[in-house]
C-alpha cells in the first residue's frame, strides 16, 4: 500500500469509525452488540493508557480506581432511580436505615454526569503532581497505584451496606425514564457510547499531533533534558495522567450502562492490569489500536471463559509475555508493516 | 505564554542579524551585583561526607566568557550541576542577577535564563533537528500553550536562523539520532540558543570532536558570546586558549587559581597539580 | 491492693509480649519474601511480579514432601520439615536460575516491561497450580515436636513452631548478609550490580552472577513459602497475598539496603498486627498503606537509603 504515517493514521481512524458505526451494528444481534459495548467501555481506559503510558511512559496499574469510580457513580444514579422511592435493596438487606449522605447527590443526573467527568480531575491531578514532583521512579508509581487500587477494593467490600460490598450494585431498569434493559435501549446506549468514544479518539489524536504530543514523547525518553529546556515535567505528566483518569471514568460509566452491574473487582488490581494489556495488545502507541485491542482481547476472554475456563489465565498470561517480548508496539505495528506505512 | 508573545519576541530578535541575542533589558539587579551575572559564595556540597565542592567563591561578569579547568574530580561538573539546579548544594549561595538559585527547581532556573549543555549530548534522538529546536522555544512552557501552539512563520524563521548558526541548516528534517557526535553537540548548543539563555553553561563542548570541528565550535562560541555570558568546562588547552579571556582553575572542589590563560599556565600551584601528582 | 496491681501489670506485659510475638510471624514471612525481592530488585533493578508464585512453589514443594513422607517414610515424619525446607530452596533456586537465563534477561533496562511480563508469568503459574493441585487449600501436618508452646511465665505462651520460624528467619537473614558481604562471591555480585562494564572487564562472568543473584532471591521466596505452610494453608492465590505487601516493605525500607528491608518488614508487620487489634483488618491495611505512601513521599528512596550522587 505504501502510506505515509499520517495517511496511515487517518486510514485507521476511518476504519474504526466504519467498524463501530456501520459494520458491527449491522452484522451483530443485540446480545453480541451488547458485548461489544462492554468491551468498548474498556477501550476508553485503553486509550487513556496509550496516552499516558505509550506516549509519556507513565504506567498506572490502578486505572481501575477511576474506572470503578465512573461505574459506581452511574450505578448509584441508576440504582436510586430503579429503587425509588425506597432504599436500594442491598441497603435494606444490610439494615441500613437511611440513605448515606454521599449517595444523595446521585439522585440527580446532572450531578452524576458532572461527577463522572469532573471529580477525577482534582483527584488524579493532585495525586499525580504531588508524586511526580518528587521524581519518584516509574516503578514506584506503578506499585503505588496497584496498592491504592487494592486498598480501595478492601474499603469498598468492607462497607457492604453502603456500597453493595462484594456483590456490587445491580438491577437497574431505567435511565431518566428510558428503558435500558430491552434491546432498543441497549442499542441507544451503544450509539451514545460510540459517539463518545470516537470523539475521545479524535481528540486524543489531535492532542498527540500538537506540540504537546511531542513533549510527551520527550518527557518519556529524556525527562531531564525537558526540565532543562524549562518545562515543569511534573505538570505535563500530571496533566496527561488526569486526561487518562477522566477517560477511565467515562468508560466506567458506560460499562455500568452496558453491563448492568458494577462490582469491586472493576476497581481492583486484576482489572487494572488487564486494562494495560488491552492497550498493549492493540499497540501502546496507537489510539485506534487500543480500541481494537480491547475488543479482540475482550472477545477472546468471553470465548475462553465460557468454553475453556481453565485456559483463560494461561492465555492472558501468555498474552502479557508475548506482547511485551515479541510485539512491544502491539498489533498496530503488525498492521503498519503489512500495509507498509512509513514510520 | 501564548503565540503573540512568541511572535513579538522573535520579531525583535530578527532585527539583529549580527548577534543571536534578543533584546537585553537593562536589569536593575545586575547593576546591584556590579555587572556580575553570577555570584557564588562559600558554595559547598557534600555526598555522604565527601566534599565535591568545598567553600567555593567565584563570580562571572555580564557578557563574560569564562573557562573552567581542573583535573578530573575537581568538582567542575558538580559546580555546573548546582548552578543549573540538578544538585542541591549543602551550603553556600549562588546568585544569578540577584536571585538565589539554590532554592529553585531546575526548570525554574532555566526560565530565569540559565541554559546547560551536558557532557554527553543530551538531545531528543527520536525527534528531528527542527523539532529539537522547536521544543526549546521559551515562553511556551505551559501545557495549554503547548497544545495550541502553531508553528508560525516567525517560529520557522527563528529555527532556520539558529540552525544556520550551528551549521545544521541542511539537516533540519533529519532525525537527530542520526547526526554525528560533533553535530549533536552543536544541536544542543542550538537548543540553548533557541532558549535564549543569558547564561550558558557548557560542559566539555568539544569532547570527541575532530580538530576541524573544534575550530568551528570555537568560532561558534565566540559568535554567541556577544551579548551572553558563558561558562565553559574544557580540557583541551588549545581550544581553551582560542576562546578564553579569563580562566578559573578548580582543584579538589576549591578555587586554585584564576586569571588569564598565561597567568594560570605559569602559576606554580597549577603546574604542581597538573604535573606533580 | 499492691499485689493485684503487680499481677495486672504482669498480665498486661504478657499480653504485650504475645502481641509483639504475633507480629513476629507476619514479620518473618514478610522479611523472607522482602529479602528475596530486595536482592533481585535492589541489586538488579528487576521487578519480579511472579515472586509470590515462587513462594507458593516453595509451599507446594513442602506440601508434596510432607505427603511423600507421610506415605512412604512415616517413621521419619519428625524430620521431614528440614528436608522440605531444603528441597523448597533447591527447587525454587533452580527455577529462578532457569527463569533468569531464559526469560528475565531479555527485559533488562525495561523495568516496566519486566513488571508486565512477570505479571503474565504469575498468572500462568497460578493457573498451573490450580490445574495441578486444585483450587482448594492444601495444608501440611504439624510437626509433632513443634506443637505446643513455651511458657516462661503464666501469662506468656509462645508457640514453639513460631519460635522455630523466627530462629530460622534470623539464620537465613544472617546467612544472606554473610554471603553478600563476607564472601568473594558476594563481593563479585555487588561489583557486577554496581559497575557491570568494569566487572566484565576484570573477568567476572556477569551473566552467571545475574542468574545466581536471581536464583538466590527465588530460593529465599521458596523458604518463605515453606515457612508459610507452618502458619497457614496454601492455595493457588497464596502468592498474591504477600506480593504487594512485600514490594511495599522493600520500597519503604530502601531498596538497596538489607538492614532497611529488615527494619521495614519489622515495622510494617508490627504496625499491621497492632492496628488489626485496634481496628478491623481492612482499615489496618488502609492505614498502613497511607502511612507508607506518606513516608515515601518525603523520602522517596525509602527510610534507610543514603544520599547518593546522581
Amino acid at each position: 500500500m505504501n502510506l505515509s504515517a499520517k495517511q496511515g493514521e487517518k486510514f485507521a481512524h476511518a476504519g474504526l469509525a466504519l467498524l463501530l458505526l456501520g459494520l458491527l451494528p449491522l452484522a451483530l444481534g443485540p446480545y453480541w452488540l451488547n458485548l461489544v459495548g462492554k468491551y468498548l467501555a474498556f477501550s476508553f481506559v485503553a486509550v487513556g493508557i496509550v496516552l499516558a503510558w505509550g506516549y509519556c511512559g507513565i504506567l498506572s496499574l490502578g486505572q481501575g480506581v477511576f474506572f470503578g469510580f465512573g461505574g459506581y457513580a452511574m450505578a448509584m444514579f441508576l440504582k436510586l432511580e430503579a429503587s425509588a422511592p425506597e432504599l436500594p435493596d442491598f441497603m435494606v438487606w444490610s439494615s441500613v436505615e437511611q440513605l448515606p449522605f454521599w449517595w444523595e447527590p446521585y439522585s440527580s443526573f446532572g450531578v452524576t454526569l458532572a461527577s463522572i467527568f469532573l471529580v477525577p480531575i482534582p483527584v488524579a491531578f493532585i495525586f499525580a503532581y504531588a508524586i511526580f514532583r518528587k521524581r519518584v521512579s516509574g516503578v514506584y508509581f506503578a506499585i503505588v497505584t496497584i496498592a491504592l487500587s487494592m486498598t480501595l477494593v478492601v474499603l469498598n467490600i468492607g462497607q457492604q451496606g453502603e456500597t453493595g460490598g462484594a456483590n456490587g450494585i445491580t438491577d437497574f431498569s431505567t435511565l431518566l425514564g428510558f428503558d435500558i434493559i430491552d434491546d432498543a435501549g441497549k442499542k441507544a446506549i451503544y450509539w451514545v457510547e460510540v459517539a463518545l468514544l470516537l470523539t475521545a479518539t479524535t481528540l486524543a489524536a489531535l492532542l498527540l499531533h500538537s506540540r504537546f504530543g511531542k513533549l510527551l514523547i520527550a518527557v518519556r525518553d529524556r525527562e531531564d533534558r525537558v526540565r532543562f529546556s524549562g518545562f515543569d515535567t511534573a505538570m505535563i505528566k500530571a496533566f496527561i495522567f488526569t486526561v487518562s483518569a477522566v477517560l477511565s471514568s467515562v468508560g466506567g460509566a458506560m460499562f455500568a450502562l452496558q453491563a448492568g452491574l458494577v462490582t469491586p473487582s472493576l476497581i481492583g488490581a486484576v482489572t487494572s492490569v488487564e486494562l494495560v494489556i488491552y492497550a498493549a495488545v492493540g499497540g501502546r502507541l496507537s489510539v485506534v489500536g487500543a480500541v481494537v485491542g480491547a475488543l479482540l482481547v475482550g472477545f477472546t476472554k468471553s470465548y475462553l471463559s465460557e468454553h475453556y475456563p481453565e485456559t483463560w489465565l494461561f492465555f492472558l498470561g501468555g498474552m502479557f509475555i508475548f506482547v511485551v517480548w515479541v510485539l512491544p508496539n502491539g498489533l498496530a505495528d503488525l498492521f503498519r508493516k503489512i500495509l507498509r506505512v512509513k514510520t | 505564554m501564548d503565540n503573540a508573545l512568541v511572535t513579538t519576541h522573535f520579531a525583535v530578535a530578527s532585527q539583529r542579524p549580527e548577534s543571536i541575542a534578543a533584546s537585553q533589558p537593562v536589569n536593575a539587579k545586575s547593576t546591584l551585583m556590579n555587572g556580575k551575572i553570577l555570584s557564588i559564595e562559600a558554595l559547598t556540597v557534600s555526598f555522604d561526607g565527601f566534599k565535591a565542592v568545598d567553600g567555593l567563591d567565584m563570580s562571572i561578569d555580564e557578557n563574560e566568557l569564562r573557562v573552567v579547568i581542573g583535573p578530573n574530580g575537581a568538582g567542575k561538573t558538580t559546580l555546573l550541576d548546582m548552578i543549573c539546579g540538578k544538585t542541591k548544594p549543602t551550603s553556600g549561595s549562588i546568585r544569578f542577577r540577584g536571585t538565589e538559585l539554590s532554592k529553585l527547581s531546575d526548570y525554574q532556573i532555566v526560565r530565569l535564563g540559565v541554559g546547560r549543555k551536558f557532557q554527553t549530548p543530551s538531545i531528543y534522538e527520536d525527534l528531528t533537528v527542527a523539532e529539537n529546536l522547536e521544543i526549546s522555544i521559551p515562553q511556551v512552557h505551559g501545557v495549554w500553550a503547548s497544545i495550541f501552539f502553531r508553528r508560525t512563520k516567525e517560529v520557522r524563521e527563528r529555527i532556520a536562523y539558529v540552525a544556520e548558526e550551528i551549521m545544521l541548516k541542511d539537516h533540519l528534517r533529519m532525525k537527530s539520532g542520526k547526526l554525528s557526535h560533533g553535530q549533536k553537540q552543536w544541536l544542543e548548543i542550538g537548543m540553548l540558543l533557541m532558549q535564549d539563555s543569558d547564561l550558558m553553561l557548557l560542559d566539555e563542548p568539544v569532547a570527541g570532536m575532530s580538530p576541524r570541528e573544534r575550530e568551528e565550535t570555537a568560532e561558534l562560541l565566540k559568535r554567541i558570546a556577544n551579548g551572553k555570558s558563558l561558562v565553559v568546562i574544557e580540557h583541551d588547552m588549545d581550544f581553551v586558549r582560542s576562546i578564553a579571556k579569563k580562566v578559573t582553575v578548580l582543584h579538589q572542589g576549591r578555587l586554585l587559581s584564576e586569571g588569564s590563560v598565561e597567568e594560570v599556565q605559569n602559576d606554580p600551584r597549577v603546574i604542581e597539580v597538573y604535573l606533580g601528582h | 491492693m499492691p499485689t493485684t496491681s503487680i499481677k495486672e501489670a504482669i498480665v498486661t506485659f504478657g499480653i504485650l509480649v504475645m502481641q509483639l510475638f504475633n507480629g513476629l510471624s507476619l514479620f518473618t514471612i514478610l522479611l523472607l519474601m522482602a529479602l528475596g525481592l530486595a536482592i533481585v530488585f535492589g541489586l538488579m533493578g528487576v521487578i519480579n511480579m511472579a515472586h509470590g508464585e515462587i513462594m507458593a512453589m516453595g509451599a507446594y514443594t513442602t506440601y508434596l514432601t510432607a505427603s511423600f513422607f507421610e506415605r512412604h517414610l512415616p517413621g521419619l515424619m519428625d524430620v521431614y520439615l528440614f528436608v522440605a525446607i531444603l528441597l523448597a530452596f533447591c527447587v525454587t533456586f533452580a527455577f529462578g536460575y532457569l527463569l533468569e537465563r531464559g526469560f528475565i534477561r531479555w527485559f533488562y533496562h525495561r523495568p516496566l516491561d519486566t513488571l508486565l511480563a512477570t505479571w503474565g508469568l504469575s498468572l500462568i503459574l497460578q493457573q498451573t497450580y490450580r490445574s495441578v493441585f486444585g483450587a482448594q487449600e492444601v495444608s501440611v501436618p504439624l510437626t509433632a515436636w513443634l506443637s505446643g508452646a513455651w511458657e516462661p511465665t503464666e501469662s506468656i505462651q509462645l508457640p514453639l513452631n513460631r519460635i522455630f520460624i523466627v530462629a530460622l528467619t534470623i539464620l537465613v537473614t544472617l546467612g544472606v548478609w554473610y554471603i553478600l558481604h563476607k564472601t568473594r562471591w558476594g563481593l563479585r555480585a555487588r561489583a557486577v550490580t554496581q559497575n557491570r562494564a568494569m566487572s566484565s572487564a576484570v573477568g567476572i562472568d556477569t551473566n552467571r552472577v545475574d542468574a545466581l543473584i536471581f536464583a538466590l532471591g527465588s530460593g529465599l521466596a521458596g523458604i518463605a513459602g515453606s515457612v508459610f505452610t507452618m502458619v497457614g494453608s496454601t492455595n493457588p492465590g497464596t502468592g498474591q497475598l504477600y506480593i504487594v505487601d512485600s514490594f511495599i516493605v522493600v520500597v519503604f525500607g530502601g531498596v538497596a539496603s538489607l538492614l532497611g528491608t529488615a527494619a521495614s518488614s519489622f515495622l510494617i508487620a508490627q504496625m499491621q498486627t497492632t492496628l488489626e487489634y485496634l481496628m478491623s483488618g481492612s482499615m489496618a491495611k488502609v492505614a498502613i498503606l497511607l502511612l507508607v505512601i506518606t513516608v515515601l513521599y518525603f523520602r522517596p528512596n525509602g527510610l534507610f537509603a543514603s544520599k547518593v550522587r546522581t
